[in-house]
Formats: structure tokens, C-alpha cells, sequence
């Protein structure tokens, strides 16, 4: 296998191919067993399908998911495991005096270790070359050991399940079994996720909160996280005070609420009342657009087009606009979520009965007097719930402040100023390569933290508002 | 009735129906306002997204053609620095960049004097010996003959040609010397400068060189990340949306799931990159920037999406079709997976091509797993380091150079149009297999 993997090593690394070697192999092992299971059921029938309680193709299944389980759960293991394993036996064969090093040191040199063995890195020193030969001598090894395990097993599995078959073996209930386990395990997915994201969330934040306390995060409102190399350079200490961070968020998405709730509203009822059909089904799909284009899009277009624009603009107005200014991002972040206010509105606007506005036709009023005193108060939950979502959409969002808002952390109201944004802070604490125990990245967990926070209340709210006045005319 | 209380009644009567008509006049007036606000709302937003388009076009349509210069190279053995070795590492390690020099010295040989010779050098991209290198590994024996090539400009030509540079020579900040205009005019007017389709930027990966700068590792990272999304969410996706269609009883339990999924398709993704980092990154120790840890997360962003628009598929099969399995005596999942699956397949693969178009263009989470390394290599698996095409956009968004600006654009042109065949495909499918029942 190994001298199979290196003939293709100059397009794909050796490791990754044999891994890629080793699933078609298994592959091709459940295929046989799968038709080797129809073909035995077959067989015991004498031909004659009817005499068995499953269909010949169950009896391919449960042979097929003996052989390829057992050898997928040990494959799934050793890939979780490997890095763990492979890092206690590399540091433990290491030399005294190297193996006694710091942690943060040890992890350093670790890493070292694996660049060499991995990606051909010239070894520095010779304890390096030989950790790295170590290295990928057991990892070789290794994976010739599962590789080996998970194909015997598999063997084993079609051997053993091909036994079983027989004429009364309830092969489908047993198929039916797994794939239900299957299903279920599936649907939790989804639970794992949000306790996944809750739990690192708070347990970084945690973390943070050891260095900094909470309420200097709450209310503080100077925000600086640079913090020295040295503890003996000057203004070191560094400042996670994140108001300035929340009211620039509040500012820029209070700015594309304002451009993105007319727009979005007067277009919602123009489509869902006025437009013919034709017009319509083409202007809706372009309107949806909008937000199908990817934000980095818009993030482009806000810093190359827009903040320009507005800085011209406002120089021509004698204002002194700043360049990365909270206006132009905004902007640019209420085009983009123009659709889903427009989208949710429309469908809550046509979802008004028309007896509602019959009656206030018979009662003599006009098309926009009957919409702005019928319709839209009838509509006004789902138009509100369709706000708040576009509102934690705009909260939520990275790529255009990232690109187009400013870095620094004023404590402004004045759209014309730069300001910076949770998320882009976010961002620019995580970019590049930094050590996980300083308060500098766990500050982008806590931030996560408030965002997830904040937008899932919203969230809640929108929902609860859409469903608790549904059904009111149903 | 006498005539006075006649008169009075018609003195009065006429008043209250010109008031009428005066304010049916308003009403209709306001009527017409509102109309054409609604409809200026509409063009408005339109217009935006028309000022976009054409934006992105118009800078980024001038990337797709690249400028060549042609020179008479010699490959002298002695400038390439190689004497009489001709092996392949002599040849790989040889001074390609001075054959290229000599030729422009050879080309003006009025230019004398280190700073003008270094100008004359910047005509031609500091990476154009790439076709040199190839040219001297197929034919050793090529060493000593001279050749007529064609060779990539150097960004700030390239741009003087496209015309974002001026070429007035005297224009104050100007990238290219009066000199340097100068020589390029010459070469323009014997036919030596011609602009071409630009291949590197659809063959190379990235590159500080604007002119070197190629998209190609980006699509390659972003067709790994994509195909491990769909590997893991597709599957994950119709088996959630089956289960709680199918076979999920109504209780709490499944309440949570709902609301759970429901909750994920809200999250902003940069916190979806939070736990790729947190969890991917920093307990499993998966590889940093690889596609791999990329689709995974990926994976999850659009793995709600998958599972709503599963369920309204599943949803809208009839319940006839369930209960004429059952009555023949299929099992339940039988009657799923014979009957059910494939009526609602095209709506749950509409679904899927959506989810993947979205986690096509997100960034935010893959620059929080590492993926703005900038990394020339094209990847060669999942596990290699890689960017994506919407991460290049960013990377090359922030870079100062002129020619980077006409790049990025090209590039979210690229991207735009993979997310509107994304987009038509799921749309013809959506209307191919609509069923009506």
C-alpha cells in the first residue's frame, strides 16, 4: 500500500492517499459483502426468494453494515486519537533535557517536530531530524496497525454475517434497527452544535473573566487590546472595556436599519399589492439577490466605492468624514439586508385576509388608505418579527465592517466617524497566530459570547412576536 | 317646500360636493404618492444592486487580458551563471532574471547607469523567467540559442496599458518613470506590446506580484471544502429532516431538536468559526487552514438550511402515497425510502444547492480557522493548507497595489458567476420536477 500511496505521492501527500487507499479499500470489501449476502440468501432459498423472510437485498445490507462498521468506528477512533497518541510517545522518547522544557516551549519544538515529518521542513538540529524520524516511523507503523485491524475486521464481519444468513433471519428489522439509530443519532446533531458552540464559548469566556473582571468588560468603555510583549514597555496592560464596541454595533446596524426598513417595507407592499404578476416574479428573485451575494462582496464594494463616496460627498458639504466612516458600512450593510425585511414582510402582507380589505373597499377607502389602516396594522407583528431578524442579521454580520469600518474604538454617535464593530474585533483578535492563554484571543470568545447572546434574544423575540399573532384571522 | 329652504339646500349641497371632489382629488393624489413610493423603493434597491454589478464589472472585466511584452531572449550559458553544467538542478537553480535583463539592455542599448537599467528592468514582471525555466527543462540544449518570447509585463505596465495608470508622461505619483513611459511607447509602436487572455490567473496560485497572481489554489481550495460540506451535511441533513418527518413522535424531546435547528439557522457564522477554532482546532487538533477543518464547519452553517428545506419537502408529499405503501405492505421505511425520498428529492437537492451556494460564498468562520494564510502552493488535498475563493477576495482587497483592485473584482466575478449556475441549476431542478398534486 505504502509503495502504491509514494507512485502518486508527486500529485497527493503520502498521507492523505493512503487513507484515501485504505477507504476504497473498505469500500470495495462492503460492496463484495453486500452482494455476496444477497447472492448466499439467494442460495439458501434455493433460488426462491419467497422462502426468505427479508429480501435477498436486506441480507446484502446487514452482511454489507457487519463489514463496514466495525472497521469505520476503528478508522473514526485512531483518526480522533492519533494526534494525542502520537504527541505522548514523540515527547516521551525525546531526550531529558528537551522533554523538561516549558510546556509552551515543548509544544513549540512538538510542532517543529511534525512540520519536518509532514511537510519536509528542513530539520534544525539534530535532536529535531531524529524526534522527526521518530515521529513518522511510529506514525507509519500505526497506521499500517489500524489499517490492517479495520480490514481484518471487516473480513471478519462479512464472514461472520454470511454465516447468519439464513431463511427465517429477520435481516430488514435488523437494517431497520441501524438505520433508525442512525436517524436519531442524526437529529442530535443539531444539539451537539449549540452545546458545542455554548460550552467553548463560556468556557474561553470563563477563562478571560479570570483576567479581566466582568464588569470591567460590561461597562467599561475603553477598549485596547494590545498588550505588550515585555511587561516592562509602556501603556502594557491593556483595556477590554467593550462599550465602545457595542455602540459602534448599535450604530452601524441603527444606520442600516434606517436604510434597509423604508426601503425594504415600501418595496414589500409595493410587490405584494400593487405590482402585476409578471412584474413580480422578476423582481422578486432580483431582489432576493441582494442577499445571496457573498458579504466580502459587499465589504468590497462599501471600502472601494462607498466610503470614498461619502468622504467626497461630505468634504463637499465642508464635513470632515473619516475614511473607514460608520455611514458607509452601514450603508452598504442595509442594501444587503434590504431583502429580508422586503421577503418576511411581503409574505405577511399577503398572508392579510382579503375580507379585511374588502371591507375596507366597501367602505369607500382607497388602495393605500386601506394598506396603511388595514393591512400593514393587520400585518404589523410579522413586519416587526421580519425587523428584528434583518436587525440581528446586521448585528451578526463580519465581512462588511471587517473590510469597510474602522479598527479604532470611539465612543461616538456620529455616523461621519470611524467606529469598530464586535465582529470586527472579533476578526482582527483571531487573525494570524497567537497563543490561546492570553486575555487578548479569549476577549474574541467573550465577544462571541455577548454576540450569540444578543442575536439569539433577538431572535427569540421575532420568533415569539410571528407566532403569537399568526393565526389571529385564520 | 318653499323656495328659500330649495335655495338654501342647493347653496349648501354644492359646497359639500366641491369639498367632496376636492378631497377625493387629495385622496387619489396620495393614492398616486404612495404608489410611486412604493415603486421608487423598488427601483431604488434595484439600483443598487445595478450600481454593484457594474461596479465589479467594470473593474474587474480588465483582469481577464494580461500584457506581454516580447523580447529577443538569448539563453547565454554565462549569464544564466551555469557555465558548462547542464543538469537539472543547474538549470532549475540558473539566473533566469538576468537572461531577461540582458535582453532588455540589448533591446535599448542607450540605457546606462544603475537606476535607469533598474527602471528599464521593471518593464517586465519580476516572475516572467517561469517560461524560461520551463523552456531550458524540456531542451537542455537550447542553452546559447536565442528566442523570441513573449513576456508578462510587470503590474504598473500592465495597468498603463489598460489605461488605470495615465501614460502622460510628467503626471505627478505616477508608478511609471517618464523614462519608463518612454520605452514602453517605443515597444508599443513596433507591435512588441500586445495584451492577451490572462491564463496565470485561472492556472496559478497567489502571489505578492499582481501579474503573478492566480485564482486557481483558491477555486481548488474552495471545491475540497465544498465537497467534504456536502459529504458531511447532506447526508446529516436528509437523515434530521426524514427522522423528524417520519418517525419523530411529538414530545419534548423533539420540540428541542426543532427549536435547535431553528436557533443554529440565526447564529452569524463568525461564531460558527468560533467553535470550528475552539473545538476542530483546539481540542482535536485538526490542521490549521485546511479545507478539511473549513468543510466541516461549513458543514454545520448550512446544515440547518438543509434540514428546513428537507422537511417542507418531505412535507409536501401527499400522505396518500405514505398510506398506499403501508396498505401493500411496505414498512415504514420502506415507505420512506421507496416512496417518500424520491418524490421529495428534488426539493431536498434544490435545498442542498442553496446551502452549498451560501456556504460557497461565506468567509467570516474560515478566517477564524487560519484560512488567510497566503499560500502559493495549490493544494493537493483536503489536509494542505489552502484559501478559498471569497478569503482571496479578501486577502487581495487589502493589498495597496493598483493592479489588485482589477484582480479582486475579476475574482468576485469568478465567484458570482459559480453562485449564479449554483443558483440557476437549483431553480431549473426546482422547476424540471415541481410536482403539483
Amino acid at each position: 500500500m505504502a509503495a502504491l500511496a509514494r507512485a502518486f505521492s508527486p500529485l497527493i501527500p503520502t498521507d492523505f492517499m493512503q487513507l484515501l487507499i485504505l477507504t476504497a479499500a473498505l469500500a470495495l470489501l462492503v460492496v463484495f459483502g453486500y452482494a455476496s449476502g444477497q447472492r448466499r440468501a439467494l442460495a439458501v432459498a434455493g433460488g426462491n426468494p419467497r422462502l426468505l423472510h427479508s429480501l435477498p437485498r436486506y441480507h446484502g445490507h446487514f452482511v454489507a453494515l457487519w463489514c463496514g462498521l466495525p472497521a469505520l468506528l476503528v478508522i473514526t477512533a485512531w483518526l480522533v486519537l492519533e494526534p494525542t497518541l502520537l504527541r505522548l510517545l514523540v515527547t516521551n522518547a525525546l531526550p531529558a533535557e528537551m522533554a523538561d522544557q516549558p510546556a509552551e516551549r515543548l509544544a513549540l519544538f512538538y510542532n517543529e517536530i511534525r512540520n519536518v515529518a509532514r511537510h519536509g521542513h528542513a530539520a534544525t538540529s539534530d535532536v529535531v531530524a531524529d524526534a522527526a524520524r521518530h515521529y513518522a516511523g511510529l506514525r507509519q507503523t500505526m497506521f499500517m496497525a489500524v489499517g490492517s485491524l479495520a480490514l481484518a475486521l471487516a473480513m471478519a464481519g462479512v464472514v461472520f454475517a454470511r454465516r447468519r444468513v439464513s431463511p427465517d433471519m429477520r435481516a430488514r428489522n435488523r437494517v431497520e434497527r441501524v438505520v433508525a439509530v442512525f436517524l436519531v443519532a442524526s437529529s442530535t446533531v443539531a444539539i451537539f452544535t449549540t452545546i458545542g458552540i455554548v460550552l467553548s464559548l463560556l468556557f474561553e469566556t470563563l477563562r478571560f473573566f479570570q483576567f479581566v473582571p466582568v464588569t470591567e468588560f460590561l461597562f467599561g468603555t475603553s477598549w485596547s487590546p494590545q498588550i505588550a510583549m515585555r511587561a516592562d514597555q509602556v501603556g502594557s496592560s491593556g483595556a477590554f472595556g467593550a462599550v465602545p464596541l457595542f455602540a459602534g454595533t448599535l450604530l452601524i446596524a441603527g444606520i442600516a436599519m434606517v436604510v434597509a426598513v423604508p426601503l425594504g417595507l415600501l418595496a414589500a407592499v409595493y410587490m405584494a399589492e400593487y405590482a402585476q404578476p409578471r412584474f413580480r416574479s422578476v423582481v422578486k428573485p432580483l431582489l432576493e439577490v441582494l442577499a445571496g451575494i457573498p458579504t466580502v462582496v459587499y465589504g468590497f464594494f462599501a471600502a472601494l466605492t462607498v466610503a470614498p463616496f461619502v468622504r467626497d460627498a461630505g468634504a463637499m458639504l465642508g464635513l470632515s468624514v473619516a475614511s473607514e466612516s460608520a455611514l458607509a458600512a452601514g450603508l452598504v450593510m442595509g442594501i444587503m439586508i434590504i431583502p429580508f425585511v422586503s421577503s418576511l414582510s411581503d409574505d405577511v402582507i399577503t398572508a392579510v385576509p382579503r375580507s379585511l380589505r374588502e371591507g375596507a373597499y366597501g367602505l369607500g377607502a382607497t388602495k393605500s388608505e386601506t394598506i396603511k389602516q388595514v393591512v400593514l396594522p393587520a400585518a404589523l407583528p410579522g413586519i416587526v418579527g421580519s425587523i428584528l431578524l434583518a436587525a440581528s442579521r446586521a448585528i451578526g454580520e463580519t465581512m462588511i465592517v471587517v473590510m469597510a469600518a474602522g479598527l479604532a474604538a470611539n465612543l461616538t454617535a456620529n455616523p461621519l466617524e470611524a467606529v469598530t464593530t464586535v465582529t470586527t474585533q472579533i476578526v482582527t483578535l483571531l487573525v494570524g497566530d497567537q497563543e490561546f492563554d492570553s486575555p487578548k484571543t479569549l476577549a474574541a470568545f467573550a465577544l462571541g459570547l455577548a454576540l450569540f447572546v444578543i442575536t439569539l434574544g433577538l431572535n427569540a423575540i421575532a420568533l415569539s412576536i410571528v407566532n403569537k399573532y399568526r393565526e389571529k384571522y385564520d | 317646500m318653499t323656495d328659500t329652504a330649495q335655495m338654501a339646500a342647493a347653496s349648501s349641497a354644492r359646497p359639500a360636493v366641491q369639498i367632496i371632489a376636492a378631497r377625493l382629488k387629495r385622496r387619489h393624489a396620495a393614492e398616486r404618492r404612495f404608489r410611486r413610493t412604493g415603486l421608487a423603493a423598488v427601483v431604488v434597491s434595484l439600483g443598487f444592486l445595478a450600481i454593484l454589478l457594474f461596479t465589479i464589472l467594470g473593474n474587474g472585466l480588465s483582469a481577464f487580458s494580461q500584457t506581454y511584452v516580447r523580447l529577443d531572449v538569448t539563453l547565454d550559458a554565462e549569464t544564466l551563471g551555469i557555465g558548462d553544467q547542464r543538469s537539472a538542478d543547474a538549470l532549475a537553480s540558473a539566473n533566469y532574471q538576468g537572461v531577461v535583463k540582458e535582453a532588455l539592455y540589448k533591446r535599448f542599448p542607450s540605457v546606462q547607469g544603475r537606476v535607469e537599467k533598474r527602471e528599464l528592468a521593471g518593464l517586465v514582471s519580476s516572475g516572467a523567467d517561469t517560461d524560461l525555466r520551463r523552456l531550458l527543462a524540456a531542451d537542455p540544449g537550447a542553452v546559447g540559442t536565442t528566442h523570441t518570447l513573449w513576456l508578462v509585463a510587470d503590474d504598473n505596465v500592465d495597468m498603463a496599458m489598460k489605461g488605470y495608470i495615465s501614460r502622460k508622461p510628467g503626471a505627478d505619483g505616477n508608478r511609471l518613470s517618464d523614462r519608463q513611459l518612454g520605452w514602453l511607447a517605443e515597444l508599443e509602436a513596433e507591435g512588441a506590446v500586445v495584451k492577451r487572455f490572462n491564463s496565470i490567473l485561472f492556472s496559478s496560485g497567489d502571489s505578492r506580484e499582481p501579474e503573478q497572481a492566480g485564482l486557481w489554489g483558491a477555486v481548488v481550495g474552495s471545491i475540497y471544502s465544498l465537497a467534504i460540506t456536502l459529504l458531511v451535511s447532506f447526508p446529516l441533513g436528509v437523515a434530521t429532516a426524514v427522522y423528524l418527518e417520519e418517525f419523530a413522535p411529538k414530545n419534548r424531546w423533539t420540540h428541542l431538536i426543532e427549536v435547535n435547528i431553528n436557533n443554529l439557522a440565526a447564529v452569524p457564522s463568525v461564531v460558527f468559526g468560533l467553535l470550528g477554532l475552539a473545538v476542530f482546532l483546539n481540542f482535536f487538533g485538526m490542521p490549521r487552514s485546511a479545507p478539511l477543518v473549513g468543510g466541516l464547519v461549513l458543514a454545520l452553517i448550512c446544515l440547518p438550511t438543509i434540514i428546513i428545506a428537507g422537511r417542507a419537502a418531505l412535507k409536501a408529499v401527499p400522505p396518500s402515497i405514505r398510506e398506499a405503501a403501508t396498505g401493500l405492505g411496505a414498512s415504514r421505511l420502506q415507505v420512506v425510502t421507496d416512496h417518500v425520498l424520491p418524490l421529495a428529492m428534488p426539493g431536498i437537492l434544490t435545498g442542498t444547492i442553496l446551502g452549498m451556494a451560501h456556504a460557497l460564498g461565506e468567509t467570516a468562520p474560515l478566517l477564524m480557522i487560519g484560512m488567510v494564510a497566503f499560500i502559493v502552493d495549490i493544494p493537493a488535498s483536503p489536509l494542505d493548507p489552502s484559501a478559498v475563493l471569497p478569503v482571496q477576495v479578501y486577502l487581495w482587497a487589502d493589498s495597496p497595489e493598483r493592479a489588485f483592485v482589477e484582480r479582486t473584482s475579476a475574482a468576485i466575478i469568478v465567484l458570482l458567476v459559480f453562485l449564479a449556475v449554483m443558483n440557476l441549476g437549483a431553480i431549473w431542478l426546482r422547476k424540471k420536477f415541481e410536482h403539483r398534486w
